[in-house]
């Protein structure tokens, strides 16, 4: 087979083209100009999928049992607004004290002391082992069971009383039972950041007399972050509709609940439903946006990819800078 | 006469059961370049390993700058040392891996500021100037910003030095610093070194590189199955081995 040498391909190539390189202008090959494949196959597949969810979104839009007009009523009635941030701000407590516990309880395990290493592992065997439901209606009963609560010296002298109803408030219970449920969970995925990390880096940053904490802190963690994040964000939103089961507590402030009395008034629980999906996605939405801000910030130095930038500084470097079709 | 900057006196280490260093006597002057050879598990790494306290010693004495490693000695008894004055010894004390270990989500500046900012608690300006003028000895003053992912075997190696020199070591261990390399990029990490050795620092090297050995070494130490078998002047133990085993290591290596 032979390759064509006439016409208009390197001789034009070379010639027309003055932006190239002082050195490799005379022998660099013109860049390839093809005709595309055509792909019926990929136009047909889409054409399906895009006339499926044309005939969902019409019949959800025609369906009267959806309702929207009460939808649009109620989505942003102050009360279910309010009930929104009760959800939010339950989920990022829980989430805060999950992930703090989570930490305390990967280290934990991870250290020398065996009495640490098996509280750890007794504490994720129970709350791991168990339906957070149960959990929360344990949390519920608690000030059953511990009415009061006394400070002081064991068996010897006592400071303080507290009545345990006057402490605890269904909306801290909920909090208490959501975090220490989410915290075994959380242990695990710390635990399988910090194990990730090269156990060179421990002992280099030890070679240079950092200690237990700053290699803790600057050297291992942040490394680790870019294999907690992902699980961590799945765990954040998981979180954000596990709240709504602390109706076991019972906490019924919450969005699903409250939508779901608001139903009761309505006769109709369709359009609450979808009210109540809704402020979910929208939360969630902005979580996995967060999420991947964080991953990118974590992911720093873990690439050999270079940014487009840096890209360009090298190419300029190498003199062929205007050619970018190339690089 | 001088206290020397290492003295080992009968140094063994177990790994449980297993022997790894089976005493261990040797000393390292002020300013001198030594150089460790040996087989693959011959202990010479670990033996560094002892040497900044990253293993601890079963056995026997080793002294760095006049001071015991890793214990104290009070009314005749050892006291296993608190890891608060394990890492104050460490600090004085660079080193160098085989894989290089550089903090992959630092640049290469960052990986030499770090611990002259967190340990020495020096201003992060005056950190900063430092570890450029580091990166500028080491030959790399342009990589400044790169992350060590984005730099050749060499470089990042390079930059590992002037990442313990940051910290002012007295002195410098090196664990086999150019075993993980392209044969190409060993030449610019042993230049960095003969660099180093010419302006006095005190270095113990595990290497396989005997040309660096006889050129660079003042004293040449072999390792075999936990012993040292012989030592010298390089030149001697190179061209005139006593042992049959130096010989035999010798015969393959050179």
């Amino acid at each position: 087979m032979a390759i064509s040498h006439s016409g208009t391909g390197s001789g034009t190539g070379a010639g027309s083209d003055p932006g190239t390189g002082p050195g490799a202008a005379d022998n660099a090959p013109e860049l390839i100009q093809a005709v595309p494949l055509r792909r019926p196959g990929r136009w047909i597949a889409a054409a399906i999928v895009i006339i499926l969810l044309f005939l969902f979104l019409y019949g959800a839009a025609t369906n009267s049992a959806y309702d929207w007009s009460t939808y649009g009523h109620y989505l942003f009635d102050k009360r279910v607004s309010k009930a929104a941030g009760v959800t939010l701000s339950l989920t990022v407590l829980a989430m805060f004290f999950g992930i703090v516990l989570g930490v305390v309880l990967a280290v934990m395990r991870l250290s020398p002391n065996p009495v640490l290493r098996y509280v750890s592992f007794g504490w994720l065997w129970f709350f791991r082992g168990t339906p957070v439901y149960v959990q929360l209606v344990f949390w519920g009963l608690l000030v059953v069971i511990y009415k009061q609560i006394d400070l002081g010296i064991p068996f010897v002298h006592q400071f303080a009383h507290i009545d345990t109803q006057n402490l605890l408030t269904y909306y801290w219970l909920a909090v208490i039972g959501l975090a220490l449920n989410e915290s075994a969970y959380m242990a695990e995925i710390v635990r399988a950041g910090l194990t990730s990390v090269d156990e060179g880096q421990d002992e280099a940053a030890r070679a240079l007399g950092m200690s237990w904490g700053q290699t803790m802190r600057r050297i291992v963690l942040p490394q680790a972050m870019r294999v907690i994040i992902p699980p961590t964000g799945n765990e954040l939103i998981s979180m954000l509709k596990t709240t709504s089961l602390v109706t076991a507590v019972p906490l019924t402030t919450e969005l699903y609940s409250r939508t779901r009395d608001l139903a009761v008034e309505t006769f109709n629980p369709i359009p609450m439903l979808l009210v109540a999906s809704t402020w979910y996605l929208f939360f969630t939405s902005i979580l996995m946006i967060g999420q991947f801000y964080l991953e990118r910030y974590f992911a720093r130095g873990a690439s050999r990819k270079m940014s487009v930038r840096q890209l360009q500084a090298l190419a300029d470097a190498q003199g062929v800078g205007n050619q970018k079709g190339l690089i | 006469m001088a206290e020397p900057m290492v003295r080992s006196e009968l140094v063994c280490k177990n790994f449980g059961a297993l022997r790894v260093l089976k005493g261990i006597s040797l000393t390292v002057d002020r300013g001198e370049v030594t150089c460790l050879v040996g087989p693959s598990g011959s202990g010479k790494s670990t033996f560094l390993r002892c040497i900044n306290h990253l293993e601890q010693v079963t056995a026997g004495r080793l002294w760095v700058d006049g001071e015991l490693v890793g214990y104290h000695e009070r009314g005749g008894k050892l006291h296993e040392m608190p890891a608060k004055d394990a890492a104050r010894q460490r600090r004085d004390i660079g080193m160098v891996f085989q894989k290089f270990n550089l903090f992959p989500h630092l640049t290469a500046l960052e990986n030499i500021s770090e611990a002259p900012i967190r340990v020495k608690k020096q201003k992060k300006t005056v950190a900063t100037d430092r570890a450029r003028e580091l990166l500028d000895q080491v030959g790399l003053s342009d990589k400044a910003k790169a992350y060590p992912a984005q730099l050749s075997g060499g470089q990042q190696q390079r930059v590992a030095i002037a990442r313990a020199l940051a910290m002012d070591p007295k002195l410098m261990l090196f664990d086999e610093p150019t075993s993980a390399l392209d044969p190409e990029l060993v030449g610019e990490v042993l230049d960095v070194m003969k660099e180093l050795a010419r302006g006095g620092m005190t270095m113990i090297v595990v290497t396989h590189e005997m040309g660096f050995a006889r050129e660079v070494a003042d004293s040449l130490v072999f390792m075999d199955a936990g012993v040292v078998v012989e030592s010298g002047k390089p030149r001697e133990v190179l061209a005139n081995p006593q042992h049959e085993r130096t010989k035999a290591f010798l015969s393959k290596v050179l």
